[in-house]
């Protein structure tokens, strides 16, 4: 009855493999890299960028570990952090400013186990050093910009169709347009209500003033309040490239926070300085009569400035801004009516006006749109103006190719923050810290492991040992698990994982006390193991689930490292649950279950109670031939027992005595079923020897 | 080896008198202390600046504070941990003062005071994360509350769903009455402990009621509280030894943890001492109290016939 078949070893074998050949990338430890990844989505990172990056080395004589392609990045490994400071800044000046430079850690874990997709766990900021911000953009300050922008787009409709209007004001969340007459107010909000789908109107009359109010429509500011995070988002990932960090998280969390988490960052001053500047957008004109060439040479004319246009060639602009990116309300990539690829741009009503304006006057000539940042200009695209354009609707096409559009139009968007934003939380972790926490942390498991497996081992003997395996194994799968999810490992991640030793060996304890249950109750051996099993499964399902649930709880509601901690709790519930039941009962199967006459389970030397006497008795007289310490024990226990004479309440000797007739008749039926068992295995171990 | 040795049943029932005075005086106190004392809520709750600053010698606290004073910021606590070179400081929130710049600014003022400071750690949380994250953890408290009745209640009976939560729940009172008393940091993870041995603790009163349940099956003729005395006794050697292994985990991690993990696993100590008392105690005596009877389990019965394989007691 303790027997496996050969696919449930199959499976524990599968995964006992799986999960040491993904926990093994964990010990090779990591090594100093410099990754180059492009800043432009329009660049990619190929062969020939290999390449330039091997020979820029080569050429200054630096050693490498070894250089590879990966994802849209190159990365090159180093011995050691002095030369692989010296290879950044060398890239830096060969490579130029179309890609980030940044330092990261590479694992060192061999090649063939990369392949497989074995890596080791992926570090939370608290282990690695680094920054964490979460941002929360002030949607109140983007409705306040959008209703300022509104209003303004409402005067130019209305005096455009001749609408007479008193007044218009703004309120808090709202604006209150005034008229004299109904007649004017009718008309006013037939066209406002073609115009700007995304108001809602309503009517109100206040001493014989007529008043039409304008709220924006709720999922009108839902869908701005996305638009603002996304762009917000762009924005940041752009700024997060110059600060060179290797694999930086910036993503949404909740309707209006951007989490960004920055690996490796110390100079958190200088990060939060990036994070929080504000860039600009102007429109000026290209200056193509001056010398280009003199300004060049350093004779810059008067009232022009030196720009280089970005991936392309120098050319001069003239100083006075026409118009300013606080006029774009959008910008998308897309094509032309050529199907030629191209960035769609909408500009609001005073845009509108003065871009009609300017384009009247200089067609044929070019335009720059430069973006500003930090005092420091960059023109992003210089196109010609064919023609006069008018309606706000600019499309800005040819010479480009689709990558090149949605780099343009991201950088029109994303240029400025679209709401201000504000850091809300913020969590630094030097990287000392972060190697103290992973020592602490991996001390703390070790040494709850060392003392839970001492302790087993002496209380439960020789099944300690298989629980103390059946742990180890629980530990590898998990690590494994860890680290094929790449789930974020945090220091309370590392204390769940220590956490889990002392639960997972719960079920453990469980089935090796309800086998000593049974072998109290007088079960052989064989029995005793199977029902131990049996029993204790329900229970121990049961137990975890309570667990789980929590487990549950805290990842749906927890955050950062709390759900770090959940994670790590949940899926030490799932792999503790396997290996207390299918592991330990497989290694027991194998070693004691094939055996034709299992005598005792060494699982610890057991005290019979009194109450068992009878039943004891009969055990001791069936097994009398066979010459076995438990047993002997037990009969000396039983001895002494007698001697001492108890005196049990007066209560409760009725119901012990019925115990005692129950477990009397059961103890009854026992031997008998054993000598028969006894006899089949005998009469099969002679069928064998016939047959040999 | 075996550490409990019982010839008969102990009669946990008949102290229940006993048991239900502890329980209610250590509850009455807890409360008391969390009414009156208050929790020393983390910075994660409160919002505001913790800085984790490391010297190479010891470090000078009363200098440490002046060069804080002289930033106007005299509310600050200054305060060592671990070893007499890491200090801890704790700024709160200050209305008007941009809080992601104060960080910088006083590590700035440390620098200029001693330049042997590293820092090491800096955590800030806005007023309006710390309300959301304690919105949260009263959530999930809830959440894990209420799961757990629910699924005692599928798996027993409503009363042991009821009751194994009062038992569990008094727990998480007598935790958070420790956490005010001695007025000892409570932080997001001291949370994530409580939650998660508030999930813990329910196994062992799962444990205990499996038993009432399989005795109420077995021992026909006797009282509900010799069943429930058999099952206590039956499974105290397992409550035991399976807290005491965690608890040796635990144990581990407030030694090696570090500061992170010192009210973590200070939390869960205090849960797992007081669950092995209120599994046995709390839990047990609860259900006597809703009047537990042999039929409310005997439907079960019905439905699933146990098979009867083996020498049971």
């Amino acid at each position: 009855m303790n027997r496996y078949a050969l696919w449930k070893y199959l499976i524990i074998a599968v995964s006992l493999l799986l999960g040491l050949l993904y926990t093994l990338p964990n010990f090779y430890g990591e090594s100093p890299a410099v990754q180059i990844s492009p800043l432009r989505v329009s660049a990619s990172a190929d062969t020939t960028l290999l390449q330039r990056v091997e020979d820029a080395l080569k050429q200054a004589n630096i050693v490498t570990d070894g250089i590879l392609l990966e994802g849209n990045s190159v990365k090159a490994r180093f011995v050691d952090t002095d030369i692989q400071i010296k290879a950044k800044d060398l890239l830096e000046s060969a490579l130029g400013n179309d890609y980030v430079i940044a330092l990261n850690l590479l694992p060192n874990s061999p090649q063939w186990l990369t392949n497989l997709g074995a890596l080791p766990m992926y570090l939370g900021l608290d282990l690695r050093g680094g920054v964490h911000f979460m941002l929360e953009v002030d949607m109140d300050g983007a409705l306040e910009k959008s209703l300022d922008r509104y209003s303004a787009d409402i005067r130019s409709t209305l005096r455009e169709h001749k609408i007479p209007y008193t007044g218009l004001e703004k309120q808090a969340k709202k604006l209150i347009l005034k008229f004299r007459d109904t007649e004017s107010r009718a008309k006013a909000e037939a066209e406002l209500k073609s115009n700007y789908p995304d108001l809602g109107l309503s009517e109100e009359e206040i001493e014989n003033r007529y008043h039409l109010i304008a709220v924006i429509r709720p999922e009108a500011q839902i869908r701005m309040q996305d638009s603002a995070v996304m762009q917000n988002i762009t924005t940041l990932r752009n700024r997060v490239n110059e600060l060179g960090v290797a694999e930086p998280i910036i993503q949404k969390a909740g309707a209006d926070r951007v989490i960004v988490q920055l690996p490796g960052v110390q100079d958190t001053a200088k990060a939060k300085d990036i994070l929080g500047r504000t860039a600009t957008l102007e429109i000026r004109m290209v200056d193509d009569e001056r010398d280009l060439d003199a300004a060049l040479r350093g004779k810059v004319p008067f009232g022009t400035e030196l720009y280089e246009e970005r991936g392309g060639s120098p050319l001069l602009v003239k100083k006075q801004v026409l118009l300013t990116g606080e006029h774009i309300t959008d910008a998308q990539p897309g094509f032309d009516k050529d199907n030629q690829p191209a960035v769609h741009i909408n500009l609001d009503s005073s845009g509108s006006r003065v871009f009609k304006q300017l384009t009247r006057e200089n067609v044929g000539k070019r335009m720059a749109i430069l973006l500003i940042e930090k005092n420091q200009a960059e023109v992003i695209t210089a196109p010609v103006i064919r023609e006069e354009i008018g309606g706000g609707r600019v499309q800005i096409s040819g010479r480009m190719t689709s990558m090149e559009a949605r780099d343009v139009a991201l950088l029109l968007r994303a240029g400025a923050l679209a709401a201000p934003m504000d850091i809300i939380e913020e969590r630094t972790v030097g990287p000392s810290l972060g190697a103290e926490n992973i020592a602490r942390g991996f001390n703390s498991t070790l040494y709850g492991f060392s003392a839970v497996a001492i302790f087993v081992i002496i209380y439960y003997t020789a099944f300690g040992v298989i629980s103390v395996i059946a742990l180890a194994m629980n530990l590898l799968l998990l690590v494994g698990l860890l680290s094929i999810m790449q789930a974020t490992l945090t220091l309370p991640g590392m204390a769940a994982l220590a956490l889990t030793v002392g639960m997972a060996i719960d079920a453990n304890v469980l089935i090796n006390e309800r086998i000593r249950d049974e072998l109290r109750s007088g079960a052989s051996p064989q029995l005793a193991i199977h029902t131990g099993f049996e029993r204790a499964f329900g229970t121990i399902v049961d137990s975890n689930i309570t667990t789980l649930i929590a487990g549950i709880a805290l990842f749906a509601f927890g955050s950062g490292p709390v759900k770090g901690f959940a994670v790590v709790l949940c899926l030490g519930i799932l792999t503790s649950v396997f290996t207390a039941t299918f592991v330990f009962r497989g290694i027991v199967n194998l070693i004691y279950g094939s055996r034709r006459k299992l005598d005792r389970v060494p699982i610890g030397k057991i005290w019979i109670p009194k109450q068992s006497l009878t039943m004891s008795k009969a055990i001791s007289h069936d097994e009398e031939d066979v010459d076995d310490d438990a047993v002997n024990t037990k009969k000396r226990k039983i001895k002494e027992q007698k001697k001492e004479s108890i005196q049990p309440e007066a209560t409760q000797v009725e119901a012990k005595t019925e115990v005692n007739s129950k477990v009397d008749s059961v103890a009854k039926t026992k031997p008998s079923e054993r000598t028969a068992s006894k006899v089949k295995s005998k009469r099969k171990s002679s069928d064998t020897k016939q047959s040999k | 080896m075996e550490f409990f040795r019982f010839n008969r049943d102990i009669p946990f029932m008949a102290w229940r008198r006993l048991g239900a005075v502890i329980s209610i005086v250590t509850f009455i106190l807890s409360v008391f202390f969390i009414a009156t004392k208050g929790l020393n809520l983390g910075v994660d709750f409160t919002g505001g600046t913790v800085l984790e600053v490391s010297y190479s010698q010891t470090a000078d606290l009363a200098k440490i504070r002046s060069a804080l004073t002289d930033l106007e910021m005299s509310d600050a606590s200054v305060q060592n941990f671990g070893t007499s070179r890491d200090v801890l400081i704790r700024l709160p929130i200050k209305p008007g003062v941009s809080s992601a710049q104060l960080s910088e600014t006083v590590l700035n003022a440390l620098k200029q005071a001693d330049s042997s400071v590293e820092m090491k750690r800096v955590e800030f949380v806005g007023p309006q994360v710390g309300e959301e994250l304690l919105e949260n953890g009263a959530l999930a408290l809830l959440f894990v509350s209420l799961g757990i009745v629910t699924y005692l209640a599928i798996r027993f009976e409503w009363k042991f769903g009821l009751a194994g939560i009062i038992a569990n729940l008094h727990d998480v009172v007598i935790i958070v009455g420790c956490f005010a008393f001695f007025q000892w940091e409570f932080s997001l993870t001291v949370l994530a402990a409580i939650l998660a041995i508030l999930g813990y603790s329910v196994n062992e009163s799962v444990i205990i009621f499996d038993r009432i349940r399989e005795n109420f099956r077995k021992m026909r003729g006797a009282s509900v509280t010799r069943v429930i005395d058999n099952a206590i006794t039956q499974t105290m050697s397992r409550t035991v030894i399976t807290h005491g292994c965690t608890q040796l985990v635990v144990i581990a991690m407030f030694l090696f943890g570090g500061e992170v993990l010192h009210y973590f696993s200070l939390a869960l100590t205090i849960g797992i001492l007081f669950g092995i008392y209120s599994s046995i105690m709390v839990g047990s005596s609860i259900i006597m109290l809703l009047g537990v009877k042999r039929e409310d389990l005997v439907k079960l019965e019905e439905k699933k016939p146990l098979q009867d394989d083996g020498a049971v007691v």
